[in-house]
C-alpha cells in the first residue's frame, strides 16, 4: 500500500488519520471535524486499513472493541443464568436420570427446562468455553492492533504541531502575547516544576508526563492472557490433580494422585464453641443459633515410600506429623491436602461373649474388626467361634439370603459358627443389631458386649502446577490496571502563532480536571492566553458569570 | 461500659452525624449560585467536618468491635453491610477532597444512611467464627473487596446526580420512568427498615416447625406476621395469624414474607410521599442536583470507577481466589457469590471499554454507573439471602 505524504514532508503509513509528526489531519473526515479524535493518536491500525482477505476479516472482527464488549456481555449474561438454580456440582445427586428428577422435583417445569438446556452445568458447556476462548482471542488481537501503532506514533511525535492539530484539541486557547519567547521560557520552568518532560523546538513547546500509563491496558491484557493460558494448561495430565480420600482413624492409606505417599489418620477432632469459653461476647449468638462449630481437624502422619524399594513392598519413611485444619492444608512436594468433610462414629469393632444358655457360663470375649474381620476366634476351654459370613451393611433377607447394601459397616450382621467341646460340629447363629436368629434351637449363644466407633475424615488432595502461572498473570494484571488507572498521560502544547500570539492546547487520556488545574498554574505563571474546555459548556458559562460580577 | 456496648454507641453517633451532615450539605448546595461559587462555602465546611467526625466514630465502632470479638467485624450481613457503609463515607471523603463538591455529599450520605439502616435489620450480636472463616484472609479479602465496591458505589452517586440534573422530568420519557424507578427502589429499602423496626419494637415473634427440602423437621422464627407458611408448617405460637398460603420446600416463606411486607410498606411510603408532594420523587430531588456541574459529575463518576476497579479486582477476585484455594481447595468453584463478583468485574470492564473506545460519556456513562451499583447490591443482598451458596452467612 502506498504511503501518505503529509504537507510537512513526513511519510505516514496508509490509513493514518493524523500525521505522526505534525498532527495535521489526513482524512476528509478529520479535516472537517471540530474536535479531533485522539484515540490511538489517529495512527494507522491494521484493522482500519486492510479489509480484503479472510484473515483481515477475522482480524477486524476480533480487534473491534464493540465485538469485545459484546463478548463480555455474553459471558456476563451466561454466567448470571448459571446462578438461577444450583449448578450440578452443588446438587447432592449424580447421574443423568437422578439429576433430571432432582431439578424437576425441586424447581418444577422451569427446573426441567433449565436441566434440558444444559444450564445446570453451564460453566463446562461448550458454548461457555467457546465464549471464553473468543474473549481471549479478542483481547490478544485488539491489543496488538492498537499497541504497535500507538507506540510508533507517540515515539515519532514532533514538538511543533501544525495549528490545525492544536485547534482541534478539547483544551484549546489562543491570544496575543506581549513577549511570547519569555512566556515560553516561563511556561517551561513551571511545567518542569510540575514534573513534565519538556521539549522545545523552533518557538514551540511540548510538555509530557506519565506516558507509561498508556501501556497500562496492554500490560493488564497480557496478564489476563497469561491467566487464561494457565487455565488452559490444566487440561494437560500431570499439571493438575484433584482427588478425594476418606480415611478412618487409625488407618494408613496411600494418597490418591500422589504416587508413593501414605497418610495415617491418628484422630479426627470436632469442636464447638461452648458457653463457658465464649463468655459474654458470643453468648447472645450461641443462644440464638444454638451450636456453632469451632474446629474441624485431622491429625495425620505422612509417610513416603522408600526410594528404590521394590514395587509392592511396604517400606516407608516417616515424613512429618501434621494437624490438617480448615484453612491450613497439609503441604508437601507441590501437593495440598485439605480438611473438607467428615463422618462421625462409624462402627470400628464389636465385642461379643460366647455363653451357655442354660448356665450363663462364659467362654470369654472376642472382638470382630468390622473392616477387616478375622475368620476364627479362639476362646477359653477349647471353644472357638468361626465367622462364616459377614454383612457389613445388612439390608434384610432376600430369597432366603441376607444381603449387604454396601461394604461400609453401618449395620453389621454376622453368621457365627459356635464350636464347643459339647458340640464339636458347631451350632449356627445369625446375629444382627438387636436380633438373633437360629435355624434350630441352640445350646450356646453369642452375646453383644460392646462396640467401638471411630470417625472418618474426608480429605481433598490437590496439586496444581498452574497456580504460579495464574498468580503471575494476576500480578501482571494488577500492575497494568494500576498503571493505567492511577496515572494519566498528559500533554500540553504551547507555541507561537502565525500572528505573534500564542496557541495553547492540552490533552489527557483521562482526569481532565487535574490537567486543567495544572494548566491553570502554568497559565498564571507564564501569562498565557486563557483556554476553553470545549466539552464543559456549563463551567464556561459559570466563568463568564463570575467575570461579570 | 464493655467494648461491645461502646461499639454499638459509636455506631449510633456516626449514624446521627451523617444525618446532620446531610442537612448541612443541603444548606451548602441551596446557598450557592453555581458550582463555581460554592466550592468553599461555609455550610459545606461544617458539613464535611461533621461527616469526618461521623466517619471517625464509625471507624471507632469498627475497631472496638474488632477488639471485642477478636476478628475483623466483616463476618456476617450486619457487620459487612455496616463496614460497606463506612467505606462508602470514606470514599466520599476522599473524592470530596479531590473535587470539593458538596452536591456529592448531599446524595452520598443519605445512601450511606440507608445502607447502615438496612444493615442494622440483621442480627447484631457478635458471632464466633466458623472454621471456614478462621483465616487472616477474612480480614484481607473482605475489607479490600468492600473498599473497592464502596468506591465504585460513589460513581453511581455521581451518576445519579448527573441524571437528576440532566433528565427532563417535565415530559414523559423512558429516562424519567427509570430514574423514578431507581428512587423508588431506595424508598423500598427505607420501607423495609421502617416496617422491620416497627415490628421489632413491638417484639413480634411467631414460631413454626416445618419440613425442609431434605425432608427434615426444622424450626423457624418469624418477626413479621406470617403471610406465607413454610412447607408443611405447624404453628408453635398461639394467636398468630394463619398464613395465607403454604409454600413448596424450595421457597423460604419467611424471606418471602419479609419481602412482601417490605414491598408493601415501601409502596405505602411512596404513595404517601406522592400524595403529599403531588410530584414524582425524582422531581422533588432535582433542585438539589441542579447546582452540580455535569462535566464534573461525569468525571467523578469515571474517576471513581478508575480508582475502585483495581481495588475491587484485587479484593474480590485475586485475594478471593487465594483464600478460596486455602480454605476450599480450589481457587474458583462457580459458587454464586464468586460468579456475581465476576459479573460485577466484567460489567465494569465493559463500562471502561464503552467509555474509552465507544465514547460513552455523560448520560450513558451515568446510567451504567447506576446499573453497576445495582449489581453490587444484588450480589450483597439477593445472592446472600435468596441464592444460597457457600457465602451465605446471614
Amino acid at each position: 500500500m502506498s504511503k501518505i505524504k503529509c504537507q510537512c514532508g513526513h511519510d505516514n503509513p496508509f490509513g493514518t488519520v493524523l500525521c505522526e509528526r505534525c498532527g495535521r489531519p489526513q482524512t476528509e473526515e478529520a479535516k472537517e471535524s471540530k474536535l479531533v479524535d485522539m484515540r490511538y493518536e489517529g495512527s494507522a491500525r491494521r484493522s482500519q486499513t486492510y479489509k480484503r482477505s479472510i484473515i483481515d476479516k477475522i482480524w477486524n472482527f476480533f480487534s473491534s472493541v464493540k465485538i469485545g464488549i459484546s463478548i463480555i456481555v455474553a459471558v456476563l449474561t451466561t454466567a448470571a443464568i448459571g446462578t438461577i438454580f444450583p449448578q450440578k456440582l452443588y446438587v447432592p445427586v449424580s447421574g443423568e436420570a437422578e439429576l433430571a428428577a432432582y431439578y424437576e422435583r425441586l424447581y418444577g417445569i422451569p427446573g426441567t427446562i433449565y436441566y434440558k438446556l444444559g444450564f445446570h452445568d453451564m460453566y463446562n458447556s461448550w458454548w461457555f468455553i467457546t465464549l471464553i476462548g473468543m474473549l481471549g482471542t479478542s483481547i490478544i488481537i485488539a491489543s496488538v492492533d492498537r499497541v504497535i501503532p500507538l507506540y510508533k506514533s507517540l515515539k515519532k511525535q514532533r514538538t511543533k504541531r501544525h495549528p490545525s492539530f492544536m485547534k482541534r484539541q478539547r483544551i484549546y486557547g489562543e491570544g496575543p502575547s506581549e513577549n511570547p519567547d519569555d512566556a515560553l521560557i516561563e511556561a517551561e520552568g513551571q511545567l518542569k516544576e510540575l514534573r513534565y518532560k519538556v521539549k522545545t523546538e523552533d518557538g514551540a513547546l511540548l510538555a509530557e508526563k506519565n506516558r507509561f500509563s498508556r501501556w497500562g491496558p496492554y500490560v493488564n491484557h497480557a496478564g489476563l492472557i497469561i491467566f487464561l493460558f494457565g487455565i488452559l494448561l490444566r487440561g494437560i495430565p500431570g499439571f493438575y490433580v484433584d482427588e478425594t480420600m476418606w480415611i478412618r482413624e487409625g488407618e494408613t492409606r496411600s494418597i490418591p494422585g500422589a504416587e508413593g505417599y501414605y497418610l495415617e489418620s491418628k484422630a479426627f477432632i470436632i469442636e464447638n464453641y461452648t458457653k463457658e469459653e465464649a463468655d459474654e461476647v458470643f453468648g447472645d449468638a450461641l443462644e440464638r443459633v444454638g451450636m456453632i462449630a469451632k474446629n474441624y481437624q485431622t491429625d495425620v502422619t505422612l509417610y513416603k515410600k522408600e526410594e528404590g524399594s521394590l514395587p509392592g513392598s511396604n517400606q516407608t519413611n516417616f515424613v512429618k506429623d501434621y494437624s490438617i485444619i480448615v484453612n491450613k492444608p497439609l503441604k508437601f512436594d507441590g501437593y495440598n491436602v485439605f480438611q473438607m468433610d467428615f463422618r462421625l462414629d462409624e462402627l470400628k469393632s464389636m465385642t461379643f461373649k460366647l455363653t451357655e444358655k442354660a448356665t450363663d457360663a462364659s467362654f470369654g470375649e472376642f472382638t470382630v474388626d468390622l473392616t477387616n474381620p478375622e475368620r476364627e476366634y479362639e476362646l477359653d476351654n477349647g471353644a472357638r467361634v468361626i465367622l462364616s459370613d459377614y454383612y457389613p451393611d445388612y439390608d434384610g433377607i432376600e430369597n432366603g439370603e441376607p444381603t449387604s447394601k454396601s461394604p461400609i459397616p453401618n449395620n453389621p450382621a454376622f453368621i457365627f459358627k459356635m464350636v464347643t467341646p459339647a458340640k464339636p460340629d458347631g451350632e449356627m447363629s445369625f446375629v444382627a443389631i438387636k436380633q438373633t436368629l437360629e435355624t434350630e434351637v441352640n445350646d450356646y449363644k453369642v452375646n453383644f458386649v460392646s462396640a467401638e466407633t471411630r470417625d472418618i475424615s474426608g480429605l481433598t488432595v490437590r496439586k496444581d502446577k498452574t497456580l504460579y502461572l495464574l498468580l503471575v498473570g494476576g500480578i501482571i494484571f494488577m500492575i497494568g490496571v494500576s498503571q493505567g488507572s492511577y496515572w494519566n498521560h498528559r500533554r500540553i502544547w504551547i507555541q507561537k502563532g502565525p500572528d505573534g500570539g500564542l496557541l495553547v492546547a492540552g490533552h489527557t487520556n483521562k482526569n481532565w480536571f487535574s490537567l486543567k488545574k495544572e494548566l491553570d498554574k502554568v497559565k498564571d505563571a507564564a501569562n498565557l492566553p486563557s483556554y476553553e474546555d470545549r466539552q464543559d459548556k456549563e463551567s464556561n458559562l459559570d466563568d463568564k458569570e463570575v467575570d461579570k460580577i | 461500659m464493655g467494648l461491645a456496648a461502646l461499639s454499638a454507641n459509636l455506631l449510633l453517633v456516626s449514624f446521627i452525624a451523617y444525618l446532620v451532615a446531610t442537612l448541612f450539605f443541603g444548606g451548602a448546595v441551596k446557598g450557592a449560585k453555581s458550582e463555581a461559587s460554592y466550592k468553599n462555602n461555609r455550610w459545606g465546611k461544617i458539613a464535611i467536618t461533621i461527616t469526618i467526625i461521623g466517619f471517625i466514630t464509625h471507624v471507632g465502632y469498627f475497631v472496638t468491635r474488632w477488639m471485642a470479638s477478636g476478628h475483623a467485624p466483616v463476618s456476617n450481613m450486619f457487620e459487612f453491610t455496616t463496614a460497606f457503609g463506612m467505606m462508602l463515607v470514606g470514599a466520599f471523603i476522599l473524592l470530596f477532597y479531590l473535587y470539593r463538591t458538596p452536591s456529592l455529599g448531599l446524595f452520598a450520605l443519605p445512601i450511606a444512611i440507608i445502607i447502615i439502616g438496612y444493615a442494622s435489620m440483621f442480627p447484631r450480636e457478635i458471632t464466633p467464627l466458623i472454621p471456614a472463616l478462621k483465616s487472616y484472609w477474612l480480614t484481607v479479602h473482605v475489607i479490600t473487596a468492600a473498599l473497592g465496591e464502596s468506591i465504585l458505589a460513589i460513581s453511581a452517586v455521581a451518576g445519579l446526580i448527573y441524571l437528576l440534573k440532566n433528565i427532563d422530568l417535565t415530559k414523559k420519557s423512558k429516562q424519567r420512568f427509570w430514574l423514578e424507578a431507581v428512587i423508588f427502589t431506595l424508598i423500598l429499602v427505607v420501607g423495609f427498615v421502617l416496617s422491620s423496626s416497627a415490628f421489632k419494637l413491638t417484639g413480634y415473634e411467631a414460631h413454626f416447625t416445618y419440613t425442609d427440602k431434605n425432608e427434615q423437621l426444622a424450626k423457624i422464627e418469624y418477626n413479621y406476621p406470617p403471610l406465607f407458611g413454610m412447607h408443611e408448617y405447624e404453628s408453635l405460637t398461639p394467636d398468630v395469624m394463619t398464613p395465607w398460603a403454604e409454600m413448596p420446600p424450595i421457597v423460604n416463606a419467611k424471606t418471602l414474607t419479609t419481602f412482601v411486607w417490605s414491598i408493601a410498606s415501601g409502596i405505602l411510603l411512596y404513595l404517601i410521599l406522592r400524595l403529599i408532594f403531588r410530584r414524582p420523587i425524582a422531581a422533588l430531588l432535582q433542585p438539589f442536583a441542579k447546582k452540580a456541574n455535569s462535566q464534573l459529575m461525569d468525571e467523578i463518576g469515571y474517576r471513581a470507577v478508575m480508582i475502585g476497579f483495581p481495588v475491587f479486582t484485587l479484593g474480590a477476585l485475586i485475594f478471593a481466589m487465594i483464600w478460596a484455594h486455602e480454605a476450599w481447595s480450589r481457587f474458583w468453584g462457580w459458587d454464586p457469590k464468586e460468579v456475581w463478583a465476576l459479573i460485577t468485574w466484567l460489567f465494569y470492564a465493559a463500562f471502561l471499554h464503552l467509555r474509552l473506545s465507544r465514547g460513552w460519556e455523560g448520560e450513558k456513562s451515568a446510567w451504567l454507573a447506576v446499573i453497576g451499583f445495582i449489581i453490587i447490591m444484588f450480589n450483597l443482598i439477593a445472592v446472600n439471602l435468596i441464592i444460597a451458596g457457600l457465602h451465605s452467612y446471614a
